[in-house]
Formats: structure tokens, sequence, C-alpha cells
């Protein structure tokens, strides 16, 4: 106990001094540069505060960004140039078509489903009294993480062999409704939709709080005139809600969109990609720090990075009418 | 929103469909619940109950222990986890409160040289930021690791040293830091953008420079911001699993609880009982945040997504 008392305490002192020298570094630049005048003032300014944010940047994200598109048409050890060869593996290779047309089922069912149901919930709690104890609970699992989610979910699709009693939610389900239960998490292709719900169940509550923000923010005159007009219902929603949170429906798509084009964790935690439900992201962990093969690792990034674009572009086009509507 | 006057244009209507709208988000919050309290349940229940009967059976058959808490928190002889997840939990925290500070201050700095010390490109600086989102952060896991072991160079000559934080703490934030930029950088200069321009030409006659600005007006003017965005980041560094996985080793001396708990789900079938509670101590502080912040939590959310 002693030890482990000192070597947690190193590692916190390890926190405080990173903090304060982070803090104090920052204060002794931010004073000498203060004590430039004249017309130096701006520029060394723009040097002090962009500075650090820009160097981050470059080194973190620029930088290995273009690296990897190198990578991508290297060998294993990224030595030797071979040209399109780690692309045509993962068109060529029926295992990575697999994992391709997973990522595709990922990125068309769960952002539709999450923002459905997301906006769903949130016109019925904009009816409803008294919402915020479920708003709460359905926003929970946003805070637990795609590992811990994973447990959570373990525990329901656990399968036992039918002499044994089921101690899985899903398999106790089934057998009281006089179905016979399989092994869950081995059936292909139950089974990546089976890890398609936990992402439904964490992302959710994310998409409606974000639409139920949208909707309380519709003007109420707005509502009360088209509702004295006699609109209700599907009619209201149809004509009047739903045009006015549209963009921000958009956004949460597009955020479920990317979320789930990246997912690693809980295929990695659930199934290690086996049993047919790997995607792009946790084959290009696999291939890089399992299998060693920084090309074919590097390939798979870069194919993230395309799938990503257009959804950003969309943003960025965004953003921009935004601004100079402003 | 004036109900009453709905109400009166169409009164049962408007009465059963809040009942039925109340009924139905009910009914989904109690389905969305189930999986976390059957594991909280199970948590409690010792080892032969696990296995034998589902947790659904604590209301017929109450019976709870502590053992699995016990095992998870200071250890046991019998299952993976000899030191228990105490080293890892403390490497959680170790790891999450720079890399959510770093990043924070860092990029309000540059939100506000964005925004205030505008320059011939400043505009177009911030929309490339607010771009490179587009980087997955699995384009940048191999050459941040490459960098870290081995410095980089052209040719022959060394433009970095290797900077031989691999391993360490170091070599987590730093990453961490790195990729929370764009986004942090690019919400928390839609909020210092809108602060009014008064209040910094006033400040700027009475000879204020911009590190003073910074310091006296921005920072304490920004913090619902900041709040927002730090409890964002600091939910993604703790439920975060690749960076972990990339940048720190699995051993107690660096790892953070989230990779301990990846790794006992790895190991089919023993151990069930100690993943229940270790499940638990791993989402529990993330929990406690999230409920006692929650308004700050929505509101950076908010401000991330709606506009």
């Amino acid at each position: 106990m002693d030890s482990f008392l000192s070597t947690n305490l190193s590692k916190f002192e390890q926190v405080v001094v990173a903090v304060a020298a982070f803090f104090a570094i920052l204060m002794v630049v931010f004073y000498l540069a203060g004590k430039a005048n004249g017309r130096k003032q701006r520029p060394v300014a723009i040097l002090v505060l962009l500075g650090p944010a820009m160097v981050l940047l470059t080194a973190g994200l620029i930088v290995p960004a273009i690296q990897t598109i190198l990578f991508s048409f290297k060998d294993a050890n990224s030595v030797a140039f071979i040209g399109f060869q780690n692309y045509s593996w993962l068109i060529g290779n029926p295992d990575m078509r697999k994992v391709l047309i997973n990522t595709l089922l990922w990125i068309v069912v769960t952002p539709f489903a999450t923002t459905a149901l997301g906006l769903f919930l949130a016109i019925m709690l904009d009816r409803m009294k008294r919402e915020s104890v479920a708003k709460s609970l359905l926003f929970m699992p946003m805070a637990i993480s795609f590992v811990g989610a994973s447990v959570i979910w373990k525990f329901v699709y656990d399968y036992a062999v039918p002499s044994k009693p089921q101690t899985g939610l899903l398999s106790a389900i089934v057998r009281s409704l006089g179905f016979k239960p399989s092994n869950w998490i081995l059936t292909q292709p139950l089974n990546t939709f089976l890890l398609m719900i936990i992402f439904i169940w964490v992302q959710t509550g994310f998409a409606m709080v974000i639409l139920s923000a949208a909707i309380k923010a519709v003007p109420a005159d707005i509502v009360e005139a088209s509702a004295l007009d006699g609109a209700h219902g599907w009619q209201l929603f149809k004509n009047i809600t739903f045009p006015m949170v549209r963009s921000t429906t958009i956004v949460v798509f597009a955020t479920m969109l990317v979320t789930s084009l990246k997912l690693f964790d809980i295929v990695r935690t659930m199934t290690g990609g086996n049993f047919g439900t790997s995607v792009i992201s946790n084959e290009m962990y696999a291939e890089v720090f399992v299998r060693f093969d920084q090309g074919r690792g590097s390939a798979l990034a870069v194919i993230l990075f395309v799938f990503v674009m257009p959804i950003l572009i969309y943003n960025i086009r965004n953003l921009r009418r935004e601004r100079t509507n402003a | 929103m004036s109900i009453s006057k709905i109400a009166t244009a169409n009164p049962g209507r408007k009465v059963l469909s809040t009942k039925v709208a109340g009924t139905v988000v009910w009914l989904i919050t109690i389905l969305w619940t189930i999986p976390t309290f059957g594991l909280f349940a199970s948590s409690f229940r010792n080892k032969q109950d696990i296995f034998l009967s589902g947790w659904w059976h604590v209301f017929t058959n109450p019976h709870f222990t502590l053992s699995n808490y016990h095992a998870v928190l200071f250890g046991s002889s019998s299952s993976t986890l000899s030191n228990g997840v105490l080293p890892f939990l403390m490497n959680s925290i170790v790891i999450t409160i720079p890399a959510v500070i770093f990043p924070v201050v860092v990029a309000t700095m540059a939100a506000y040289c964005l925004a205030w010390v505008k320059f011939k490109g400043s505009d177009a600086l911030f929309f490339f930021i607010f771009a490179l989102q587009i980087v997955p952060i699995q384009m940048s896991l191999v050459p941040l690791l490459q960098l870290f072991t081995g410095g980089a160079h052209v040719g022959s000559i060394t433009i970095i040293p290797k900077l031989g934080i691999a391993g360490h703490f170091a070599g987590i934030w730093l990453p961490h830091t790195m990729f929370a930029l764009p986004l942090a950088i690019y919400l928390l200069h839609n909020f210092i953008a809108s602060l009014p321009r008064d209040l910094m030409e006033a400040a700027h006659v009475d000879g204020a420079n911009h590190f003073k600005i910074f310091r006296q007006i921005v920072l304490p003017l920004s913090v619902p911001a900041i709040a927002a965005f730090a409890i964002f980041q600091f939910l993604w560094v703790w439920n975060d699993l690749l960076v972990a996985l990339t940048f720190a080793s699995g051993t107690e001396e660096v790892a953070p609880i989230n990779v301990k708990l990846a790794s006992l789900v790895g190991q089919w079938g023993s151990g069930w009982e100690t993943l229940t509670a270790g499940a638990f101590v791993t989402i529990a502080i993330p929990l406690i945040v999230f409920f006692s912040l929650q308004r700050f939590f929505v509101r950076g959310l908010l401000a991330g997504s709606v506009k």
C-alpha cells in the first residue's frame, strides 16, 4: 500500500508540475511580449497568441495527414513506393470488401436511426409535462464511454448453452416468448445490427437534446397562429415545425454520420472485429498495430478521410454562408 | 408558449396528446434505462448468482454483496486484476486534467487572436482551422507516434529531435491537445467574436495591450464557453479508447481505466463479476460530472451543433 501511495503521488506530481510549468511559461512569455511597443506590438501579439496553436496543429494534424497519404502508397515499413497496391488490396480482398460494406451499413443505418428517434423524442418531449427527468435519463448514455456501453450491452446479448439458464436479457426475453435464443454476437449479419443498437443507444440522447432545443426555439406565435388556423398533429409538424428545425436536423445527421464513420470502440470491445463485424477504423488499427503494415493501415485512414470530406465541405459552405449573411 | 389558447382551440385533443406523449416518452425512457440498471444490479451480485440467474432475479431473490467492488478496487488474487483498477483510475485523472487545461488555454488564445487581432488572412486561417476537423484522428496516429519515438528529419538534418515521450503521460496529453484544437478554436471563436466591440476599444484607449485585454477581459467573460468546452473535452478524453491505446501502453504506469476495462472485456467468460463493478467504477466519474454540470454540458453541445 505504501508503494501504491507513493507511485500515485508521483503521478499526481507530474500533473501539478506540467500544469504549473505551462502557466509559468505563458506568464513569462506574456510579460516579455507585453514589453514590445510601437509597430512591433501587433506582430508579437499574433505570434504569441496564435503561434502555439499553429505549431500544434501543424505537427499534430497537417503534417501527419500528408505523411499518411504518402504512407498509403508505400510498403508495410514505409520504405519503398508501391503505387496503388494498398488500395487495390483494399478493394480486391474479400475480407476488406466486407469491412467496407459493414462501414457503409453503419453510416446508412445509424445516422438515420439516431436522428429520427431523436427528433421523435424531441417532439414528444415538447408536448409532455415535467420532461426534465426523462430527458436526463435518455441523455445519460452520452456520458458513458463506448467501452462502458459495450460492457452494459454484453450483459444484454449474453448467451448460454440451452442446458444452462439464460442470464442475458435478450436471450431470456426470446426464450420466454417461446423461441430458441441463439449466440447473438456470433450470428452474422445480425451481430453488426446488434452493435449498431449500442451506438443508437448512446447517441440518440444527443440528437434529442439538440433537436429539442431547436424545437423550443420555434417562435410560439407561429405555432399558435397555425394551431388557431386548425393545423395540428402531423400537419403542424410537417408544415411548421419541421421546416424550422430542418437545418439543425441536418447538422445532427452530419455529426452522427461522421461519428459512425470513425467508430472504433464498440467493434473493438464487443468482437475485436471478428465474426464479420469489423469496420474501417478497427481494421486500420489492426493493420498498423497488430499486423504491422503501415501502408495498408494508412490506405484505410485515407479512405476514412475521403468519406468524411464531402460532409465537412458541406459544413464549411454552410458556415461561410452564415458569415456572409451575418 | 401560450398553451391555453391552443387548448381552447382544441381542448380535448391537446390533453390527450399531452398524455400520449408523456406515456410514450416514459416507456422509451424505461427501455433506455434497463440495460444500465441491469449492469448496476449485477455489480452487487456474487459470482454464482451472476452465472446462474439473470439480474432481474434481484427483485424476487434480493441478495447483495460488495465483493465485486472490493475485488475491482483493491485487487484479488483470483482474478486478472491483481492490483485492482485504482492505478488505472488514477492514470485517467492524471491524463484528463492537463488534456483539458492545455487545449482550452491554447484555443482561447488563438480564438481571441483570430477574432480581435485581425490581420490579413485571419478569416481564411479561421476557415482553414475549422476545416482541419476533416482530418480523422486515425490519419494522425502513425506519423505522430513516429514523431514521438524518432523525431522529425529531412534527409540527414534533424528538425525535431526525438521527444522520447511515447509511453509517458506527456505523450498522451499532447495528442489530445492537438486533436481538440480545431473544434475548440471554432467554438470559442464564435463566443469571443460576439463580445462587445466597445469593451475592447475602451480597453485599447486605456492603453491596455492585447495580453492584458486577453487576461482581464476576454478570459473572465468567456468562462461560460470555456466551461462548456471543458466539460465536452473532459468526457471525450475520459471516454477515449483509440488515442489511449495508441499512445499509452496497456500498463499500470500510464494506461487509463477505459483501456483496462476494454482489456477486461476481451477476457471471455472469466471475471464477469469484476467486469460489472469495473464498468461502474469507470463510468461513475463522467456520470457525476454529467449530472452535476448538465446545464453547461448541454450548452457546450448546443454551441457546437446549432448555428
